[in-house]
């Protein structure tokens, strides 16, 4: 909202710089955004009056006239158009600093001579002196703008572009700002009440008025001015709906806007001649309705939407727009003039539903007070019978079905300091209040508070709490810290656990990226290798901005995927990457279940060549290690079984299995989904599902004593069919009490092994608890494992 | 005098740290103990002073010389013993690269949602998280924002489709202003259910930590923070993306006051952002708090004076607080009367942005590896 500070100090006084003026505001809730100065480079203008115009004897399109200035008279050459005798006008000394109304640019005005003739200064148009774009003609003052005045004094003015919360309906208005300068800066206020002639006949009995549905208008007020005439409207009313953003249009629409920007109240005019059977009636719009608004387009309105009609059809969208069948034209004289409530949610749907955000409407859902309608009407009615030769009819046509009552309000001063932590007295929190227009009644320690009646936003005490902590100052608040709470709860385990496995994965090598959670079906469609891949269970947005974002992602693997493909055009080492974010899994009737998930993945080597060589490209044994190590680290171990995930090659992939249930997978990404994702090397990656692993994350961990008693390693390589597994040549040796340890040191195949048969060699350490274990004790276990495995699997000592 | 002895003193050791060449040594030398070097200076420098600060610089300054020229002989010593190795045969070149490592790093965002998590964590806050996919009742209604709410435009949402598949059903309500369309609509929009959407807001999840209290799942006192991404049906730009992240925060005890919101916002802005940073603490309007707070900073390039980062203003809002609504409160079957409460929130994205001098919010969702190895 745009606020002229000389509009504003016809309302309240005003001593501090506009700098300091818009500080106070500021901190108070309405942030002032910017400031334009007007007239700051007018040093050297001022207001004259044309005496005479002459010829210019070498131009026909120039002319000579010649300007009083009070003091002095003075001759310049002019090209406007618009020059009349007796026209004040504003002239500009020699070395003013006018804008160029060809290139923009600031310049100083010099001397100069116009087809032979000396031109002493210039008359300017509203775009040299940064008024306006207008440049048709010069700029005409009206009538009693004094002789000799500089310009800046006259015309110069400050425009405050204010930020208005949507909480104060009563405050996108020059005289709400006003009410908040006036308690900021303790000075006073001045509104003036409104009087008018009522010239005409009463209102009653020329103007009927219904209100069909009280619900969505608790009042409405209208005014009748008959004799008007279509103009424009005075120039000094033109300049300040320009000032603060607004087109002038004619005088009726002109002096609604005024008011508006005035008092903060809508106001809308009909052309009376038009309203058939003189009634207003104010009611829902009938099914299947259409009514063509003011901008000429046919608008189709429901019975969720108000409507202001008269006896046959609807006339306007109540707050919205107005109708053209009632449109004030050049032949219209007689105005009835609206100032009405509406409840703030009608307007805002029926604003939202036909497209149509207008400012009136922006306004009306925000709850503006009904209060605020009554001095907004006289104020307009009477600028109507000023400015456009009206005649008022006497009295207002009234309906006010929505009147309540506020019950005042009690505040302590414990009241206030309970939520502000401040030590403010009574008298301190009594004078904020009365400043702002509040009513304070003493009642021992407390106050009575009575809102006044432009303030719909206050309803409970910690309404008034706000509003006294704003005139006093937020800076006036002292400073403490709350109190840790004794029984602090335990954080979120899933919370630590993330943090950890992020923190070892970059230990790992691994970056960690943050992709967007929206994806297509596309997309997740090219995740599966299979010729049929299963439809994917996905949530869908209802209003998706792209199809490339219109689906909640079920799994992280394309975001990596679309990651190593874009860094590897500028990478040519290796890219290893992890995310943990959610996927979101639909349940029925219910939110999604948002699953933490790490996914990570490996293409290319871990480290950069350098002169100690290349480094080694991932296998899958280096992807299983890497889940390994992350495992180990948070005290699990799981097992690998086969899997089928259809974005990875058969051949290699394993599920990460724990207690039997699969926390994760890990393997080779299938070539052709690769390829799918434009990516031409090989690359492996592996996920696991958070909140499933975190039930095996051993929280708290025992110490187990150091072994006292040293251990014996030995050596043993056995033979046995290729298609037998590690694991369970492990599990077995595992299983006997005194092996502390099996470490796999060697696979082997080829050579001096039989054919279809491999050579396995492990390094097993024994060790006891209680004693030294003896050469015979060992052998004794060491050949119990041999036959165990011979017997179970068929496996021998290597010859 | 631009720089006290000791400052000048730590500036130089460190330097001296990085120096392996007979040069290098040199070049250091001249820099800070030549004719012209920055101690001399100095030294020089105290003929101006009155007598007793003389004095008092005088030793200082000669403290550092002596250190200073200890440090030299030592560094003289090392260079020297370190080509008479690498002059004999077989000794090693030991400014060849080492074998490099793999060498991983958080996410920028990541950095911060810990490092401002772990603020608040030390002043007692327990970290919680709470759903993305949200009903609309935590997002806004439970927050004072009904379908009407004026705040809802300036939120603009996705709202996430009953059921699976089917994706021609609502193809019709793509319209972008859904956002703002009142509520009968919606609901008929989604077959009478309830509106889900994704959370604008983690505010959502001070909701949820407030309601489970009337749900008997948490007890009072609460202190909490609440991190998490967001989303805004908003045209993507330089600064405006449609996926975040914010951080909010609630406290709830007997005898929580305004004071202690600016005093716990204060203490976070002074561990994250620096000691020195000014605060400003101003009134201002979330439909879920009364009386309502912007916390802005002193802008970090112009420091006060306006510049473009700072829209002229001279400070950046980096969060939006207030006491907790009583509504909101009561809501949750809390008694307003009895307790007190204070709210925040503060985006993750922005505060990174500000911190690091980011001018692009969309490079931190394109994994661009050139940009996130730099942090
Ligand atoms: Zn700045």
């Amino acid at each position: 909202m745009k606020i002229s500070l000389k509009w504003l100090k016809e309302y309240v006084d005003i001593a501090l710089p506009a700098e300091e003026l818009a500080h106070k505001l500021t901190m108070a809730g309405f942030e002032v955004e910017g400031m334009r100065v007007i007239g700051g480079g007018w040093d050297n203008v001022v207001i004259g009056k044309i005496l005479a115009i002459n010829p210019h004897p070498n131009a026909d399109r120039l002319t000579l006239p010649t300007i009083d200035l009070g003091t002095e008279q003075v001759t310049v050459v002019c090209g406007a158009p618009n020059l009349k005798v007796g026209v004040k006008v504003s002239y500009a000394r020699v070395g003013a600093q006018l804008i160029d109304a060809h290139t923009g640019q600031v310049a100083t005005l010099k001397a100069a001579k116009i087809r032979g003739i000396a031109s002493n200064g210039m008359l300017c148009s509203e775009r040299e002196l940064g008024i306006s774009d207008s440049h048709t003609g010069i700029l005409t003052l009206p009538d009693d703008a004094p002789l000799g005045m500089p310009l800046a004094d006259y015309m110069g003015d400050v425009i405050l572009d204010v930020t208005i919360t949507p909480n104060r309906p009563d405050c996108p208005s020059v005289i709400g700002i006003a009410r908040e300068v006036a308690a900021l800066t303790g000075q006073s206020l001045h509104i003036p009440e409104i009087s008018y002639q009522e010239a005409g006949p009463s209102i009653e009995g020329q103007v009927g008025l219904a209100i069909r549905a009280p619900d969505l208008c608790p009042r409405y007020c209208a005014s009748l001015v008959t004799g008007v005439k279509l103009a424009e409207s005075p120039v000094w009313m033109q300049h300040r709906l320009q000032d603060c953003g607004m087109r002038p249009i004619n005088n009726i629409v002109d002096i609604t806007n005024y008011v508006m920007l005035e008092y903060g109240q809508p106001l809308h005019s009909f052309d009376f001649e038009r309203i058939r059977g003189k009634k207003i009636i104010v009611r829902r719009a009938n099914h299947g309705e259409v009514l063509i608004t003011l901008d000429g387009v046919e608008r189709k309105l429901s019975p969720d939407m108000l409507v202001i009609a008269d006896e046959d059809r609807a006339v306007a969208v109540a707050g919205v727009m107005g109708g053209a069948n009632t449109e004030v034209t050049g032949s219209t004289t007689t105005i009835l003039l609206e100032a009405a409530s509406f409840n703030p949610a009608s307007i805002h749907y029926t604003g939202r539903t036909l497209g149509l955000p207008s400012e009136a409407c922006t306004r009306f859902e925000r709850g503006i007070s009904a209060g605020m309608t009554m001095p907004a009407l006289k104020r307009a009615t009477q600028l109507l019978v000023e400015l456009c030769g009206g005649v008022a009819a006497r009295g207002i046509e009234e309906a006010y079905p929505g009147k309540t009552e506020r019950a005042p309000l009690s505040l302590s001063a414990g009241d206030v300091n309970r939520i502000l932590g401040s030590d403010f007295s009574l008298e301190q929190i009594n004078n904020a209040l009365t400043s702002l227009g509040f009513e304070c009644k003493r009642i021992d320690s407390s106050l009575l508070v009575a809102t006044p009646y432009w303030r719909s936003d206050i309803r409970l005490t910690v309404d008034l709490i706000e509003e006294v902590a704003r005139v006093i100052g937020y800076d006036q608040i002292p400073m403490t810290m709350p109190v840790q709470p004794l029984n602090k709860p335990a954080p979120t385990p899933i919370i630590g656990l993330k943090r950890n496995v992020s923190q070892i994965l970059t230990g790992l090598g691994f970056q960690e990226i943050i992709t967007y959670s929206l994806t297509s079906l596309e997309t997740m469609n090219n995740l599966s290798a299979a010729a049929q891949p299963a439809e994917p269970s996905l949530l869908r947005l209802a209003n998706p901005m792209t199809s490339e974002q219109e689906y909640l992602r079920p799994s992280l693997r394309a975001s990596l995927l679309a990651a190593v493909a874009a860094n590897r055009r500028h990478e040519d080492s290796g890219i290893w990457l992890f995310e943990l974010g959610k996927v979101y899994l639909p349940r029925n009737n219910n939110l999604p279940d948002e699953r933490e998930t790490l996914c990570a993945i490996m293409s290319g080597p871990a480290v950069e060549k350098s002169w100690h060589g290349e480094g080694r490209a991932p296998d899958f044994f280096e992807a299983k290690g890497v889940v390994e190590s992350l495992l180990c680290r948070l005290g699990i171990t799981a097992s690998y079984e086969p899997a089928s995930d259809e974005s990875l090659n058969s051949a290699e992939q394993a599920a990460i299995v724990m207690d039997g249930a699969r926390v994760g997978v890990l393997g080779k990404l299938h070539p052709d989904v690769l390829e799918r994702f434009e990516i031409t090397e090989s690359a492996y990656l592996f996920e696991i599902d958070l909140p499933a692993l975190l039930r095996f994350v051993v929280g708290d961990k025992l110490y187990r004593q150091i072994p006292r008693f040293p251990a014996v390693v030995r050596d043993v390589a056995l033979v046995i069919d290729a298609d037998v597994a590690h694991q369970r040549l492990v599990d077995i040796i595992k299983s006997f009490p005194l092996v502390e340890k099996v470490v796999l040191f060697d696979v082997y195949s080829g050579g001096q092994v039989p054919q279809g048969k491999k050579s396995l060699a492990y390094r097993i350490t024994f060790q006891s608890r209680e004693h030294t274990l003896t050469d015979s004790e060992v052998n004794t276990v060491q050949q119990q494992i041999l036959e165990r495995l011979g017997g179970e699997l068929g496996a021998g000592l290597r010859g | 005098m631009s720089e006290q002895p000791e400052q000048l003193k730590i500036k130089a050791l460190q330097e001296l740290e990085g120096v392996t060449s007979a040069d290098k040594l040199e070049q250091w030398r001249v820099r800070y103990l030549g004719r012209k070097g920055e101690l001399t200076l100095i030294l020089r420098s105290l003929a101006e002073l009155p007598p007793d600060e003389r004095k008092t610089l005088g030793a200082r300054a000669n403290q550092t010389k002596v250190s200073l020229e200890e440090a030299l002989k030592q560094k003289e010593q090392v260079i020297k013993e370190a080509q008479l190795v690498a002059a004999k045969k077989g000794g090693i070149d030991i400014t060849l690269p080492g074998r490099p490592l793999p060498a991983g790093r958080l996410h920028p965002i990541t950095q911060t949602l810990h490092e401002i998590c772990d603020i608040f964590s030390a002043m007692g806050f327990q970290v919680v998280e709470g759903p993305e996919a949200e009903w609309d009742y935590y997002n806004f209604e439970a927050l004072n924002i009904p379908p009407e709410h004026p705040a809802r435009d300036t939120q603009s949402t996705f709202w996430i489709a009953h059921g699976t598949g089917n994706r021609e059903k609502s193809a019709s309500v793509n319209t972008g202003t859904i956002g703002a369309v009142s509520p009968s609509v919606r609901y008929e929009m989604e077959g009478g259910e309830k509106p889900m959407l994704l959370r604008t807001q983690t505010t959502s999840v001070t909701a949820r930590t407030i309601a489970e209290v009337g749900e008997g799942k948490r007890q009072l006192p609460i202190m909490v923070v609440e991190p998490g991404k967001v989303y805004r049906y908003e045209a993507t730009d330089a600064t405006h993306g449609w996926m975040l992240y914010q951080i909010d925060g609630l406290v709830v005890d007997k005898h929580i006051t305004m004071a202690d919101l600016k005093g716990a916002l204060y203490e976070f802005v002074h561990r994250y952002f620096g000691a020195d940073r000014k605060v400003r603490f101003r009134a201002d309007y979330f439909p879920f708090v009364e009386p309502g707070v912007e916390v802005a900073i002193e802008c970090a390039i112009c420091r006060g004076d306006g510049c473009r980062l700072c829209g002229d203003s001279g400070w950046i809002e980096i969060a939006g607080a207030g006491m907790t609504h009583p509504d909101v409160l009561r809501r949750g079957g809390i008694d307003p009367d009895v307790y007190t409460s204070f709210a925040f929130g503060m985006g993750a994205d922005r505060t990174v942005m500000l911190r690091y001098g980011v001018d692009d919010i969309r490079l931190f969702y394109g994994s661009d590896l050139r940009f996130l190895r730099q942090f």
